[in-house]
Formats: structure tokens, sequence, C-alpha cells
């Protein structure tokens, strides 16, 4: 179990704020946010690498705070590999058993069976500069886990591999989860590495956490714009509410059941949103006449923009639906809502 | 139609040309200067063969002091950040800007019965002036600076990372900088070492002052130079290009076995 207190970094130019986090024996957490969030100082500072403004970090109970980082039991694991470049593969696995010697065979045991599970054992001899990105980053988990943490930090573990490797190694990280039972806290910025990899996430954005849940409350319920926005919500605007009513720049939304008083914002996915040169009418549907701004290619589908009064919504059409559609720019169209599909924060 | 040639390729082309030439030829025709009877009758010379050696142990020397002390500084500077680092930072570069002969001041002021320091020394029985350790200490002085500015260059190029994951396995600052940092920065130390000694090799005007006598290579070329011409003392220069040469080749050959680590 991590228990982070009040846990602040103030650098040049950015500060970590006041966070609190606390994950579970054996979890797989997910630290997610864009690029310059503070998640891999958040990673850094929970493996001892930089010094803490203020805060307490524990481990299993233990206050790991003072301790320098060879004392700590936590395995580092990033991007960009880290492997010993004048090392063996062998040699780089096998790098730490010289402190955690207590049980040698066994040790060797469980490099042995960590090198089966990932596949490694044809490579043991080899120097890692012959190695694909795959390759690498499998020596380095194993790396890590040879010395058993009680931790493992990922540092955006997938981001510098071929998309045909990084399948491969999302699954290996699954698999080593499961098998291995260690708690898991791997940073990143891309939410379905997150939806598929962890149970719980925290989203960070300018030092401070805007969410912690479930990856699935966070994708379903996110409690701030920001949040919104990352999980891939298109379409968030400030809103007022009057019973099942919400008032988004003069635009009158139905909602399926009367919000809480604190509510504040509309979100809607782009993938929920109609959009048809057809008048479009049902229950449980707002529907609204608009103008096409724009179509963008996305790649594997096209997303379309459409003024309706002073709002642009951001629909998702897959590419044979607008092939049949046909919906050239100007062109007036209607835009269905369903009243299920619009969330308030 | 002809490719144009741009008329500043031409420049940079002829000035290189120039560069080349105004290094190489002097040395040519030094190297050429001497015919072999004098060559062989020169190493002959037991003076000369003792001058030699001892510019090359005190280089030497002066070059494994500045790897003992230069090397833990040189990581300390390309890895922490403290405040007065820059002026730290210049403070080792001085040696490089004092013209030679101050240095040689510098440290007998330093040395001579006047200062605290100097009289502790001579109590303890170090002497500077006229002695191997005199020589050993100008020679370091004037080389330190070119290994801490290499090694540390060669430090900050090792991505940190590689520490961080080798603590995090475990091993202690002393056993990461061992394990890891020191193996990949090995080129960069024999750089290093090899730029130090040949700044030491070189030195005369900062020894010439410490210590005429023993007579380091330089000195004795400077003075066959001054006594008897210049027939006399190239001989000398020429046997220690040679025998500086053959060490700087050999100590490559044998720090930089293999090729694939990089």
């Amino acid at each position: 179990m991590i228990e982070i207190e009040a846990l602040r970094i103030e650098l040049a130019g950015f500060t970590l704020e006041d966070m609190e986090l606390s994950i579970q024996d054996g979890e797989f957490f997910t630290l997610l946010g864009p690029t310059g969030a503070g998640k891999t100082l958040v990673l850094e500072a929970i493996a001892g690498m930089v010094p803490l403004t203020s805060g307490r970090i524990r481990v299993k109970g233990r206050d790991i705070t003072d301790l320098p980082p060879e004392q700590r039991g936590i395995g580092i694991v990033y991007q960009d590999y880290a492997l010993f470049p004048h090392l063996s593969v062998l040699e780089n696995i096998t790098f730490g058993l010289h402190y955690h010697s207590a049980d040698l065979q066994a040790s060797k045991n469980w490099v042995k069976n960590l090198m089966d599970r990932l596949g490694l054992q044809l490579l043991a001899h080899r120097s890692i500069h012959y190695l694909s990105g795959g390759e690498k980053q499998r020596v380095a988990l194993a790396r890590a886990l040879a010395v058993n943490p009680s931790v493992l930090l990922l540092d955006e573990p997938l981001s510098a591999l071929d998309p045909n490797f990084r399948e491969g190694i999302r699954d290996v990280l699954k698999e080593l989860h499961q098998g291995v039972r260690i708690t898991f806290l791997m940073v990143t910025h891309d939410f379905a590495e997150a939806l598929f990899l962890s149970e719980r996430t925290a989203i960070l954005n300018h030092g401070r956490i805007e969410q912690i849940g479930p990856v699935s409350e966070v994708f379903q319920r996110p409690a701030t714009p920001f949040v919104a926005e990352f999980v891939g919500m298109k379409n968030v605007f400030p809103g007022t509410f009057k019973e099942t009513i919400a008032v988004v720049d003069g635009l009158e939304l139905e909602l399926p059941s009367p919000p809480a008083r604190d509510k504040r914002y509309v979100a809607i996915r782009s993938e929920d949103i109609v959009v048809s040169k057809e008048k479009l009418s049902g229950n449980g549907l707002n529907v609204f006449q608009g103008r096409v701004l724009e179509v963008i290619d996305r790649g594997l589908y096209y997303e379309v923009s459409v003024r309706t009064g002073k709002i642009i919504f951001k629909a998702m059409l897959t590419k044979s639906a607008l092939f049949e559609i046909k919906l050239p720019e100007g062109k007036d169209v209607d835009i269905a809502i369903p009243s299920s599909a619009i969330h308030v924060f | 139609m002809k490719k144009q040639i741009d008329p500043f390729l031409w420049l940079t082309v002829f000035c290189g040309f120039v560069v080349v030439a105004f290094v190489l030829l002097p040395l040519i025709q030094m190297i050429a200067e001497p015919s072999f009877q004098d060559l062989k009758e020169t190493i002959q010379d037991p003076d000369v063969r003792h001058s030699i050696w001892l510019s090359v142990y005190t280089s030497g020397l002066a070059a494994f002091i500045s790897f003992t002390i230069g090397t833990p500084f040189a990581y300390l500077l390309a890895r922490k950040d403290f405040p007065g680092k820059g002026f730290v930072e210049s403070i080792i570069d001085l040696p490089i800007m004092i013209p030679h002969p101050i240095v040689g001041i510098a440290i007998l002021s330093l040395a001579g019965r006047n200062h605290w320091l100097g009289n502790l020394m001579q109590q303890v029985g170090i002497h500077i002036m006229g002695t191997v350790t005199g020589i050993v200490t100008v020679l370091t002085f004037v080389g330190l600076p070119f290994y801490v500015n290499t090694v540390k260059a060669g430090f900050e190029a090792i991505p940190v990372r590689l520490e961080h994951v080798s603590r995090s396995l475990g091993a202690s600052l002393t056993r990461t900088f061992l394990r890891v940092t020191f193996p990949l920065a090995r080129r960069s130390i024999l750089i290093g070492l090899i730029m130090c000694c040949a700044r030491a090799i070189s030195e005369f005007g900062a020894v010439v002052i410490v210590a005429y006598h023993p007579m380091v290579a330089p000195v004795m070329i400077y003075e066959r130079f001054t006594a008897y011409g210049l027939k006399y003392s190239q001989p000398v220069a020429v046997w220690l290009i040679l025998v500086c040469l053959v060490l700087f080749l050999l100590l490559r050959i044998f720090s930089l076995p293999k090729k694939n680590q990089t």
C-alpha cells in the first residue's frame, strides 16, 4: 500500500501541489495526465530521486520519505528503458541481486521464472544494443521485478514503442501484474491504456489531482471540464440548470432527471451526437437545427463540427456513414442528442 | 548547366589548407631536419634519456593525481547543482588562462618559507623548488582543468536515469558510480587522461621557474637551444614527440579494446 500525504514539490517554474493519494496493496493504479502535468515527478518522488518540499510517503506502513532510493524497495521502469548499455541482457536483469541475495537459489529461480514469463531466455547473453524496443522493455521489466520490489513504478512504459509492440507489452504488463501481485503504479497520457490495464486512476493536471476513482467511473462521470475533455468528451459547456432543463448559451437541453444543485457543466461525447440531413424527432431526444462548419478526417472516423445558435457541437461519424449522407461544409442539418447521453457535473 | 559552387565554400576549403599547413609544416621540418646519426647520438646521451623519462613520468603522475581527485569532483559538477557552481567552474578554468610563468611564481610563493603552508610543508620534508615534487605539482596545476572538463562532459552525457535505476535496484550512490557511471565514462576518462598528460608534458613556462633542475625535456630543449642552437635542440624534441606518440597510442590501444561498446 502506498500512502502519499500532502506531497508538495516546488521546482523552478513548476509546483506539485499538496497531493493526497492512497493506493491499495497489489493494485494496478494509473496516474493520467498530459505532458507537463507532473506525473513523472510523482514517480521520482516515490522512488526517492527528487527532494520533497513537504509531505510524507509511506509504503506498506513504512515511512520512506527520508530513505535513500536504494533502501526503498521500489522498482522503476522508464519509457526509454534505461538499460545499462555496458551489460548483457542477463547482467542487466541480475544487476540488483547483489543487494538482495538473502537466498541466492531462490533469487535465481525467480529470475529464471521471470525470464520465462517474459520470453527472454534465448536473449540472455545478447548485448542490449541488438534488441527491439519491445524486447528492451521486457528486459527492463524483468530487471525491476528481479529484486522483488514492493511497488513497481512504470513511467509511460508503452510510449516509446512501435504500435505493433505496444499491444504486446500492454498484455505482458497485465499478465505480469496478475501473476506477481505487486503494486503497479503507471504513469501515462493515454486513457485507453489506463482503461485496459488499471483498476483505479488519478487524473493530474498542472501539478494537481483533478479526480481519483475507478477508471470506468472517471470515464463515464468526469468531475471537471479538464477530465471531461481528457476522457474524450469533446463537447463540454458551462450551463445553468432549471429542474430537468440545462441551459447552455441560450440553448435548452432536456435532461433525464434534475441534477444536484452544485452542478455547473454539461458534457456530451461526440459519438453520442447524431447528425442527419433528414428531420429528426423522438422521445428523449434533444433535436436542434444547425449548419456544418467543418469536417475533419481523424483517420478511422470523421469529426463534424455543427453550429447551433452560439454553440459548436462536435460529432463523430464513421467514414461509411459520412460517405452515405454526404455532408458538405455549410450544409444545414439536424442534430439529435439523447438526454441520457448528457452528463452534468 | 555547370553546378555553381558558392565562393564561401572555396574560402572554407582554402582556410582549411592554411590551418593544416601552418600546423604541419614546422613539425615536419623539425622532424625531417636531424640526421639519423644525430638522433642516434642524442638518445645515447644519458642526460637526454633521463630528461625524457622525467617528463613522461611526471606528466603521468600529474594525470594520475588529476584522475584521483578530478574524477569525483567532475562527477559532482556534472550531477549536482549548488550555489556558486558557475563560480567554481570558472575557477577550474583559471589555470588555462593564467600565463605559465605566473603559475610557477604563484606556486613558489605559496611554498616558500614566508608562507605558513610552505613552512609547514618544509617541516614535513616536502620541497617544491627544484624537485620532482615541484614539477609534478606544477604539471598537475596546468593539466587538471583539461581532465576535469573532459570527464565532466563525459559524465553529463550519461543519462541520469541509468543511475536512478541502479539506485532503485539497491545499489548505493558509491556502488552505482562504480558499476554504472564509471564504466560508461571510461572513454571520456581516458581522453581526459590523454589531454591532461599532453598538456603536462608540453609545459615549459611554469616548470622552468619551479625546477630548472632536474631537467624535464622541454627545459632541456630550451637549454640546448640557447646554449648550442637549433641543431642541438631539434633531436631531443623529435625524441620527445616520438615517445609521446607511442605512449598515447599504447594507452588508446590497451584501454579501448571493444569497439561495440559506446
